[in-house]
């Protein structure tokens, strides 16, 4: 009788501590990620609040008289104790009201996601060219460290560092647009299309990629691939000046393990033993690389996006702080911070499928 | 390694199907024939509605959309009728008589009446934007507008204040603020009270040239040709203004043709367009004047003699010839060109001697001047041309840099020594720069009157004000005008003003591109007259 009933209820019981342990990892990190975005809160605020540029009279213009600088600076809050102010300012933004731009009057949250899903299809191709292209490259590198092709990936990575984006994308533009004609220009669409689109594509995801292959627009899908292909490469690029230093570092540290000396002795084609075992092994920390290089990309890529006239984040959040246009920057800022928090869950997340020791 | 063939493959193949589909897309680039397809840099819109349009590029699009009483001759910049066949003003001043034009509608069929026309006013003094201000100072408030502005039939009635020079109402009247909406529909979208506020944001309702079709904030502008447009049909169908924010993308697409005109390019960008067939480039004059202003709480800008000594440090030509070529022309008098009674000559030149000679005689000695500029390019290049003429005469200049708005805070806190600007003018009459150059009422700290130039840099202009606020009163245009020309010989004789340029603005357009009027410094751009 008692081994039997101490057998169910110790399977029961490790299924609860399972279950248990699970629950309280899960409460751990949503903690942790909760107390991060009332951090990165608190650190914009304080910014906004210690700049010396005046929100009233951004809002009121030139002609504004000392009475009603008084009468609105009352209004918005700016008498109150910085405490209190803050306070408001977490209350509203968990109620997913990031406030006011001070330029337009539009809701900030509102504005943020126009521009949101331009920026999400060119950082999403952006990344998938840089992962596609920088992996093999630094993979390439490693297997033959200190040859003419390991040096050629290591120059062109390094001219991916150190060229100034703008410069590498106004190059860009001038012989693949000016010069070749093979890609289209700035803006997501040639002018032809920009005046049908909301005619003849439902907006789905504001995505044009998607949703004109959504609506079977093919036209319109060619004509966006050509104008997003070129600024997706110059992010692209740039991502995979870092991804392939970084593939190439981690896996030249894998193939000089036993267990790889061990497959090849064993006689394992070498396109095994690379893309195989040394990859799965890679594979963990090069998520976090990929990782942090989108939400690099996903902050938006201000400058590309001025060349390239890309509707994105980068240019909203840049032009909002010129003009002092605070609730916008900080609204911008966090929607950054929460991709980022986001994008660190999900890698944590692929870090477990990828790593059974960590599950 | 036997992937890497198997790599370039893919890789191969991927860049050819790539190409493939996107090549033909491409190579169609050029711009269709019915559509005028601008390039401009439109991010600072707020609203396209009327009421609440104030920058640049909103006006521009209202210029298009919407009409008012009075308009302006987009090639001679010269008053017209607009909505209004003609108007009159009584023996007493403040009774304005406008008889509506007949047969006008507006884009949604509805006639245009001087009821519309009479909301239209109501509305924009009612909703109270940042345009508001122009209508106002003609007396009109939310709550006497209802009665100073009526309108029955074809008759508008319009009561003013104070009996102000008629030509400063008519000139205010083309302004944006003042354009006539369709009020049946305006009516339609009020959404708790905002009189349609928020729905004129993306729609238009006015008679103008073409209908406001879709405006995605940052991307770009369409607008649409109404059929029976009062002035005759706009040629070009449609117009996509498309916001290109750098100037060398824009020079780019100009070159390819796939825009036809490129209105934010810089010098440079139009010195590389030279000997290009394909491009012509237009110049033409904006609003925005130069200017330096010293605060005379420091008593050495007090003195004469040592103004005056500045004034011929100053290398006005060379800076227009070199560092602000295609930039600005040399303007030195407050009335932008093209204003009423706007001074053209241009009597102060570089004369390193003169400056000297009269340093000597103003008895002040090492003179140091703080000059406050904002960290832009062109700022910096002028007060360093300035800094070292100023040098070359005897007189040291700090530089002293910072951001726009932290710059703009300090002078209108009075806290600058010496500062370079720039002044917009707000409407198209002259007692908007008038006002706020030559005129300070109340000098003292307490007053705060940060609207006016002169009270920020505690300048009491005397008699000027006086003058000035009867200049806006004269109902003699001619003596009127020239009530204007002398406030300013004696303000660039005697005030801490030295203005040095005016604003220029080059416009890039295919060759094949006419009729394009950029508007000077008193109008909008207007595109109904665009053939290509």
């Amino acid at each position: 009788m008692a081994p039997v009933n101490s057998a169910q209820s110790s399977d029961a019981a490790a299924q609860s501590s399972a279950a248990l342990r699970f629950a309280s990892q899960s409460a751990n990190t949503l903690f942790s990620l909760f107390i991060t975005f009332i951090g990165l809160l608190a650190v914009t605020f304080l910014i906004s609040r210690v700049i010396p540029i005046d929100p009233v009279t951004a809002i009121l213009g030139e002609r504004a008289t000392g009475e009603q600088i008084a009468a609105l600076t009352q209004k918005l809050g700016l008498n109150d104790p910085l405490w209190k102010q803050f306070g408001i300012y977490v209350w509203d933004v968990f109620h997913g009201d990031l406030g006011q731009s001070v330029r337009t009057r539009d809701p900030v949250l509102t504005e943020i996601g126009r521009y949101f899903p331009a920026t999400l299809e060119l950082s999403t191709l952006g990344i998938l060219i840089g992962v596609i292209v920088g992996i093999p490259a630094g993979v390439l590198g490693a297997t033959k460290p200190g040859s003419w092709r390991d040096l050629f990936v290591r120059l062109v990575g390094l001219m991916g560092y150190s060229m100034p984006v703008f410069w590498l994308g106004l190059m860009g533009l001038l012989l693949f647009y000016g010069e070749l004609g093979w890609v289209g220009g700035p803006g997501r669409l040639d002018s032809m299309y920009e005046m049908m689109i909301d005619v003849t594509v439902p907006p789905v995801t504001h995505m044009i990629l998607i949703d004109t292959a959504l609506a079977g627009e093919w036209d319109m899908f060619w004509n966006a691939l050509s104008h997003i292909i070129l600024p997706a490469s110059l992010l692209g690029y740039l991502s995979m000046a870092y991804i392939s230093r970084m593939t190439r570092s981690f896996m030249m540290n894998e193939l000089g393990q036993e267990y790889i000396t061990t497959a090849r002795v064993k006689g394992m084609p070498e396109r095994r033993v690379v893309w195989v075992h040394a990859m799965r092994n890679v594979a963990v920390p090069l998520i976090t690389v990929v990782a942090l290089s989108y939400a690099y990309l996903l902050e938006g890529a201000v400058l590309t996006e001025t060349i390239f006239a890309w509707p994105g984040l980068g240019r909203y959040i840049t032009d909002a702080l010129l003009v002092a246009d605070m609730p916008a920057v900080l609204g911008g800022t966090i929607v950054v911070g929460a991709v980022y928090i986001g994008i660190n869950m999900l890698s944590d997340f692929l870090y477990r499928l990828a790593d059974p020791r960590a599950r | 390694m036997s992937f890497l063939p198997l790599a370039r493959k893919a890789g191969a193949a991927t860049l050819a199907a790539l190409l493939l589909g996107a090549a033909p897309a491409a190579l169609m680039a050029a711009t269709p024939a019915d559509t005028l397809v601008i390039a401009a840099a439109i991010d600072d819109i707020v609203s396209l509605d009327p009421a609440e349009a104030y920058e640049f590029s909103g006006l521009d699009v209202v210029n298009n959309t919407y009409d008012g009483l009075v308009e302006i001759n987009p090639a001679t910049l010269a008053l017209e009728p607009g909505l209004a066949e003609s108007w009159s003003v009584a023996d007493d001043g403040v009774t304005y008589t406008f008889k509506m034009k007949a047969g006008v509608t507006f884009a949604s069929g509805n006639p245009v009446t001087a009821e519309a026309a009479a909301y239209s006013l109501q509305r924009a003094v009612k909703v109270n934007k940042t345009p508001a201000f122009i209508l106002n100072q003609f007396g009109w408030t939310a709550e006497n507008v209802d009665a100073m502005i009526t309108g029955a039939g074809d008759t508008l009635t319009l009561k003013v204040d104070k009996p102000f020079a008629p030509t400063f109402l008519y000139n205010c009247l083309t302004a944006g603020v003042a354009s006539i909406v369709d009020a049946e529909t305006v009516k339609t979208h009020d959404v708790g009270g905002d009189m349609a506020n928020e729905w004129l944001k993306n729609n238009s309702a006015g008679t103008g040239a073409y209908v406001l079709k879709s405006y995605k904030p940052n991307e770009g502008v369409i607008l649409e040709a109404r059929p029976g447009y009062w002035r005759g049909d706009a040629i070009l169908k449609n117009v996509f203004i498309q916001h290109i924010p750098e100037a060398a993308t824009e020079r780019l697409q100009i070159e390819k043709g796939d825009v036809d005109i490129a209105r934010a390019l810089t010098p440079t960008d139009v010195a590389g367009l030279e000997g290009n067939a394909d491009v012509s480039v237009v110049t033409d004059v904006g609003g925005q004047v130069y200017y330096l202003s010293f605060n005379q709480k420091n008593e050495m800008y007090k003195n004469a003699k040592f103004l005056d000594a500045m004034r011929w440090a100053i290398d006005y030509q060379g800076m227009a010839d070199t560092i602000m070529k295609g930039a600005v022309i040399p303007h030195q008098s407050f009335l932008p060109q093209g204003y009423l009674g706007a001074l053209d000559d241009l009597p102060y030149s570089l004369d390193i001697e003169k400056a000297k000679a009269l340093l000597a005689e103003s008895g002040v000695k090492d003179p140091v001047v703080t000059l406050t500029v904002r960290n832009a390019a062109d700022r910096m290049d002028i007060s360093q041309s300035i800094q070292n003429t100023f040098g070359q005469a005897g007189i040291k200049v700090d530089l002293k840099v910072g951001e726009g708005a932290e710059v703009l805070k300090d002078y209108r806190a009075r806290l600058h020594d010496a500062t370079l600007q720039t002044w917009g003018p707000d409407y198209p009459d002259p007692n908007t720069n008038s006002s706020t150059f030559a005129e300070n009422p109340d000098n003292s700290d307490e007053a705060g009157a940060t609207g006016y130039l002169a009270w920020r840099n505690a300048y009491d202009p005397g008699a000027m004000t006086a003058a000035s606020q009867a200049a806006v009163m004269e109902r003699d245009p001619e003596k009127r005008k020239v009530m204007y020309a002398d406030i300013q010989k004696t303000h660039r004789e005697t005030s801490p003003f030295i203005l040095m340029f005016q604003q220029a603005r080059q416009t890039a357009m295919r060759s094949n591109v006419q009729g394009f009027y950029a508007g000077g410094a008193v109008d909008a751009a207007s595109f109904w007259l665009v053939t290509k």
